[in-house]
């Protein structure tokens, strides 16, 4: 299917300018065309410079491989419009008919020039299978850069949720929020161990008003945190457990025998103080 | 041989672990404290393992067998400086040494041990 028998590259080069003009009016037209996210001249741009690139790809490379170096230039255009969409919040099937639409006026063109049935299907068979890799591609770079994105907000997520607070001297206190994972419980443990030494505090609340739901695991995570803490010589207090996380933990049969459990983060403080050896008097 | 030295410190035993501990160190370290207990009627060991960055589940399990050895021979044990990784470890390994003292440094283990030996049945919280 090399260039020797296919037309596509000539007909490519010859009409590139008139392709560009049916394409935009193809994808101005169309329903997926977001002019609230991309203006008119970007979109002519990004056209022009994805056809340019095909145009000359398609003179060098291959029809049916578009990993090759020939078609480097048209996957650099492709990475970079498709990584400034997804950002700019469009849709995979938005961003897939921005190559597809090519289609459209492309085999239009081709049947004006090939008038033979049996070229004419192989051409559009050849145009098809091409434009389809690409747009595969695009959908390939989308979901990867939106990957990139998602981790990105789990690390930062994984930073944010776990600070570890100085309440008074030598009271730290671990607000907990959201579900607690392994990672990180980790990340939180290290935390608090590392304040511990910094602070050298002999006491740490474990708030755990904001974690949703305590099941076995999330005890044991609990568990594991108040141990490691002790190891380190701080005495560890669990507490905002709610009512209902109260039901829970006994009805799995978790056993907090060994730790300090408070209703409010406030009780917790107060033991914490008394621990300390400091009382806090009202002034009247 | 290599051994870990074990100072006295009035009624305490004092022990820094300073070297990376193995299995044949950690078992003559027992053996040493233990002796050295009934020597000089000690009332307290403090073990420092603030020096030591890496633990087993042998290691960890032999601070725990020092600690029950030493309340036999009615001694209290306290085990401070721990670092974070090791904690951690510990922790994973399932050795929370429930039958040990840990406080954070060393200051802090003398004060636990001081107020532990005033207490009158040799237990105390870490109150003051």
């Amino acid at each position: 299917m090399r260039g020797t028998s296919s037309r596509l590259p000539e007909i490519i080069a010859k009409h590139e300018q008139d392709l560009l003009d049916q394409w935009i009016k193809e994808q101005t037209s169309s329903a997926t065309r977001r002019p609230d996210l991309l203006s008119e001249a970007d979109l002519r741009e990004q056209s022009r410079a994805l056809l340019n690139g095909i145009r000359n790809a398609i003179q060098r490379g291959r029809l049916d491989d578009i990993t090759g170096s020939e078609w480097q230039t048209v996957r650099d255009v492709l990475n970079e419009v498709s990584r400034a969409r997804a950002q700019m919040g469009f849709s995979p099937s938005e961003m897939a008919t921005f190559v597809f639409s090519l289609k459209q006026p492309l085999f239009a063109r081709l049947r004006a020039e090939i008038r033979e049935t049996d070229p004419l299907v192989d051409e559009m068979w050849a145009a098809s299978t091409l434009l389809d890799k690409l747009g595969l591609h695009t959908t390939e770079v989308y979901q990867k850069s939106r990957e990139e994105v998602i981790l990105r907000q789990q690390q930062d997520m994984l930073e944010l949720s776990t600070p570890v607070v100085e309440l008074w001297d030598g009271v730290l206190a671990l607000p907990l929020i959201g579900t607690l994972d392994s990672a990180r419980t980790q990340v939180a443990m290290e935390n608090l161990l590392e304040k511990i030494v910094q602070t050298g505090a002999g006491i740490a609340i474990v708030d755990i008003t904001g974690v949703p739901t305590v099941d076995t695991l999330v005890a044991q995570h609990l568990l594991k945190t108040v141990a490691a803490a002790r190891l380190m010589g701080a005495d560890c207090i669990i507490s905002g457990i709610r009512p209902q996380i109260a039901q829970t933990i006994v009805h799995l049969g978790v056993d907090l025998g060994s730790v300090i459990t408070k209703a409010s983060l406030a009780d917790a403080f107060v033991v914490a103080l008394q621990r300390t050896g400091a009382t806090i008097n009202k002034e009247h | 041989m290599e051994r870990i030295p074990i100072l006295k410190m009035g009624e305490f035993l004092l022990v820094t672990i300073q070297v990376d501990m193995h299995d044949r160190l950690a078992l003559t370290l027992q053996d040493d404290l233990t002796e050295m207990i009934v020597k000089n009627r000690a009332h307290g060991v403090l073990i420092d393992i603030s020096a030591l960055e890496v633990v087993d589940s042998f290691i960890g399990r032999m601070l725990g067998n020092i600690a029950s050895v030493s309340r036999v021979l009615d001694a209290a044990t306290v085990v401070v400086g721990m670092q974070p990784a090791v904690a951690i470890t510990l922790v994973e390994l399932g050795l929370s040494l429930p039958g040990v003292r840990t406080a954070l440094n060393v200051e802090k283990g003398m004060e636990l041990l001081r107020v532990s030996l005033a207490a009158p049945n040799g237990h105390a919280d870490r109150q003051k």
